[in-house]
């Protein structure tokens, strides 16, 4: 097959987590038997989080301290991105620092669109970013509302520091709806579960899994991984006993994740990289409209593939929450009464927005070239010396180490997750910004307390149906 | 530094609304209200104000752009009127624009006048501002007690002070505020607040609690100024003479180097000095006798006493608290009720502060009234510590 493979992979989950027993309470006057799935927590978007913004963190944590200088295309896929014709995935590459000169595209309309397009990306033989972010809505009081979380995998496929090559794969089409969502909808229309696990699953996942064994010249006791993922309890295993694997079948992310929609299937392949042993393979199966299966092999590379994060550290860094009527907020599924001052226009000026890329999308500060001040915003004339803005140089402040000025809780302004935490920052290079602070636990913050950087919605214009992102400031390890 | 502008201006007449929420009134009233006060105590008519200056802040909320809505509520004619904006500085901003027109001999009698109607909103508070396309794509959306609650973790770290000792420091001054706001028949609000209350308030933008915001008001004030030898030409023989005017407003250094503390406004101790020298103070302790300062919340008061030089930099809370600013203490400030009671009427407020030292120079203060002070010190702040314009003015007797 082709060199390309598997170099590095990162992961995302959201911090917000809330224990599945919450979510079953709050609705048990009208669906008492939830009670009895509503075990373990779940990962939930924050109200500036979306498929963009966590496809932006795995990216990150892919990358590391490497740089994307040889990557050719970049691909997002998920079946929730925030628009439907403005792409995607650009916007993810200008967070990122990718070079302009990448193919970008989005990928979606199918819960295997992450395998799909990971198995395209590995066949056109280019490096390339393939990243899958996802966070589906599940309707309040429905299973997918418990089954249901969010998160994002990327991976850098290189034909250099190849640590999981593909070695074989197959691909079936078959309209088979065990669900659907139509364009107007905020959440899927799904048929009976035993129907779509016999007969779907059980049928059409075996059939793409013996074409890619055959492919790869392999028997099904050459795998030691099965990675499949279901937001139905029992299909992986289903369709396991159906090949007659008897390796180790991936667990679904249940506690601390929850079903990631499109993404969910490149978040296990990284959980599952991140204790695969060299030598071992993998079979990486998609479902949704027919189904992808690819088998990976791990080369000794793997080691220094890993990443910083990682699926196993996101699930590790979690920050509980204890109302289900936020994460219901965030969701877009409570019209809550905001006061008169959430009225406030937050038009965006799309030709301010352009001309100021730079420091929008990179976090770029300045460095003055007269007396090497960085400062952030870029204005015309050092703040410092008064020097000419075109002296500058450009010093990204994105993965600079931050700590807290000050901070302070603000419950006076419009904050679709009061209190709005804000103060000034202090990063190493000794740039001084204000700053939004998010993901912050009930004991708030501190001055000198360390921060990283995090792209997110700075503000939603929910008249016009535009977000507006920006990188806003979290203390390293919550709660 | 030029010669300045002292004594070369006089204040001829100065008029106030009522502050509060002026359900009854629109913008074009409550300037009618402090016009005709202004043009009595003046003792002129319309006709011979040469020019005007009309100072306005949130002009979605208010008249709509300009100077015409002034023009057309005050039936200014044929004269240059200019509208000013300058965030909570606009009324020093408007009183700075007529001056300077009699100090540059432009005109010989000018008019300025701030207003303000907040209460046409239909919610509490102010409105979250517009900062600009590129700003609002980057800056956080926090709200004004926001930006200054950010003072006390610097000052508390800088000075070592407890987060009780603040506390209670900046308790005092709203306390001290609604004590003074009892005989301040046009403040907003003029009833007494315990410490107690005011202590345990519900937290708006820690450690700022209710009470530790200024009132959002109505209001309207207004000066009319000229020279000294026309003010006497026309009969006035006790004369409040502008010593100094004096303006800073932030470049960026505070927000983005590492070279400001956040324990001080870095913007008051630059238009300070400037004002203090323009006036030929040279010991503000002692030469002062009583301030209004811009007390839009307890903590920026506290700072501001150490900013004008009245308290050493850390002892404000200790001066505060053993009374030196009250009423009956050494050196009154808000003797008025200060933002904090008589009210924040933006546009208005500068002209509002410069309205109760003229008063306490001329000895028109009724109960308030002090023995005999003879130089008094306005400091109106806009925008927030670490981004905004400080604007001073020194006034006292000729």
């Amino acid at each position: 097959m082709t060199d390309i493979g598997i170099a590095r992979f990162g992961a995302y989950v959201p911090r917000l987590r809330i224990e599945r027993s919450i979510i079953a309470a709050a609705h048990a006057w009208m669906a008492p038997g939830l009670k009895g799935q509503a075990k373990g927590s779940r990962a939930f978007t924050s109200w500036d989080e979306d498929a963009i913004t966590m496809a932006v963190e795995a990216a990150r944590d892919a990358v590391g301290s490497g740089d994307l200088g040889a990557v050719a295309g970049l691909r997002l896929a998920s079946t929730n991105l925030p628009y439907a014709d403005l792409q995607n995935a650009a916007i993810v590459a200008g967070a990122i620092g990718a070079p302009s000169t990448i193919a970008t595209s989005d990928a979606s309309g199918s819960q295997r669109a992450g395998t799909s397009a990971l198995l395209q990306a590995l066949q056109g033989g280019r490096p390339e970013l393939v990243i899958a972010a996802d966070n589906p809505f599940g309707k309040p009081a429905s299973a997918q509302e418990l089954s249901f979380g969010a998160g994002a995998a990327a991976f850098i496929l290189s034909d250099q520091d190849v640590a999981a090559r593909l070695i074989g794969s197959a691909s079936i089409n078959s309209v088979f709806v065990d669900h659907f969502r139509s364009d107007e909808a905020s959440s899927d229309y799904a048929w009976e579960e035993r129907w779509v696990r016999d007969e779907g699953y059980a049928k059409i996942a075996p059939a793409a899994i013996r074409a890619a064994l055959a492919d790869a010249h392999v028997a099904i006791g050459d795998i030691q991984h099965f990675v499949m993922p279901s937001y139905l309890k029992g299909a992986a295993d289903a369709v396991a006993k159906k090949v007659k694997f008897s390796g180790a079948i991936a667990g679904g992310l249940e506690d601390g994740v929850g079903y990631a929609g499109a993404a969910h299937a490149l978040l296990m392949l990284a959980a599952t990289l991140e204790k695969a042993q060299p030598g071992e393979r993998i079979l990486l199966v998609g479902f949704g409209q027919g189904a992808d299966a690819l088998i990976f092999e791990v080369t000794d590379a793997v080691a220094q593939a890993r990443p910083a994060r990682g699926v196993a550290g996101c699930i590790a860094d979690a920050l509980p929450t204890d109302s289900y009527l936020r994460m219901l907020s965030f969701y877009g599924g409570l019209e809550a009464e905001w006061g008169m001052r959430s009225e406030k226009s937050a038009k965006t000026a799309l030709t301010e927005q352009y001309r100021s890329a730079g420091q929008l999308e990179g976090f770029n500060a300045g460095k003055c070239g007269s007396c090497g001040t960085v400062q952030f915003p870029q204005l015309q004339y050092c703040v410092q010396c008064h020097a000419s803005a075109e002296g500058f140089s450009d010093v990204s402040l994105r993965d600079e180490q931050a700590e807290v000025l000050t901070s302070t809780a603000d419950w006076l302004s419009y904050h679709p997750s009061p209190p709005l935490w804000v103060g000034f920052v202090r990063f190493d290079s000794g740039a001084r910004v204000l700053m939004e602070m998010v993901d912050i636990g009930k004991n708030g913050i501190d001055t000198g307390a360390k921060l990283r950087m995090v792209y997110r919605i700075k503000e939603k214009d929910r008249q016009r149906g535009y977000n507006r992102y920006f990188w806003k400031s979290t203390p390293l390890g919550a709660a | 530094m030029a010669t300045g502008i002292k004594d070369k201006v006089a204040i001829l007449g100065m008029g106030c609304s009522k502050f509060g929420e002026r359900w009854d009134a629109g913008s074009p009233d409550l300037m009618k209200e402090a016009f005709e006060e202004a043009l009595a105590d003046a003792g002129i008519e319309r006709k011979q104000i040469d020019a005007a200056w009309f100072g306005c802040w949130g002009d979605g909320i208010n008249v709509g752009n300009s100077s015409i809505p002034a023009a057309m509520a005050l039936r200014l004619e044929g004269i240059p009127v200019s509208r000013v904006e300058n965030m909570c500085a606009t009324g020093t901003e408007a009183l700075r624009g007529a001056t300077y027109a009699v100090a540059s001999g432009a005109a010989d009698i000018a008019l300025a006048i701030g207003a303000e109607k907040l209460k046409d909103t239909g919610f509490g508070g102010l409105p979250p501002p517009f900062k600009g396309t590129f700003n609002d794509m980057w800056m956080p959306m926090g709200s004004a007690p926001a930006g200054f609650a950010q003072l006390a973790p610097y000052y508390r770290s800088k000075y070592g002070t407890s987060k009780e000792d603040l506390k209670r420091a900046i308790s005092h001054v709203s306390w001290k505020s609604h004590q003074n706001g009892q005989f301040s028949p046009k403040a907003h609000f003029q009833k007494a607040v315990s410490m107690d209350t005011i202590m345990n308030a519900p937290m708006i933008s820690d450690p700022l609690g209710l009470f530790d915001c200024s009132g959002v008001s109505d209001g309207s004030a207004c000066a009319i100024v000229t020279t000294p030898e026309i003010a006497r030409a026309l009969g006035k023989s006790d004369l409040v003479t502008i010593k100094a005017l004096q303006l800073a407003t932030s470049s960026g250094r505070e927000t983005q180097t590492n070279g400001w503390d956040g324990s001080y406004v870095a913007t008051t101790r630059a238009a300070a000095a400037r004002a203090y020298q323009e006036a030929g103070i040279t010991d503000p302790r002692s030469q002062v006798h009583l301030s209004e300062v811009h007390d839009c919340f307890s903590i920026t008061e506290l700072v501001t006493m150490e900013d004008l030089g009245f308290s050493d930099d850390g002892r404000a809370v200790f001066d505060i608290l053993d009374g030196r600013y009250d009423r009956d203490g050494a050196m009154p400030c808000q003797i008025d009720g200060g933002l904090k009671c008589f009210g924040h009427p933006i546009g208005a407020s500068g002209l509002r502060m410069a309205y109760e030292i003229y008063n306490q120079l001329l000895g028109r203060a009724g109960e308030r009234q002090m023995s005999s002070p003879s130089i008094g010190v306005t400091h109106n702040l806009g925008g927030v510590p670490y981004q905004g314009i400080a604007a001073i003015s020194v006034l006292g007797l000729a």
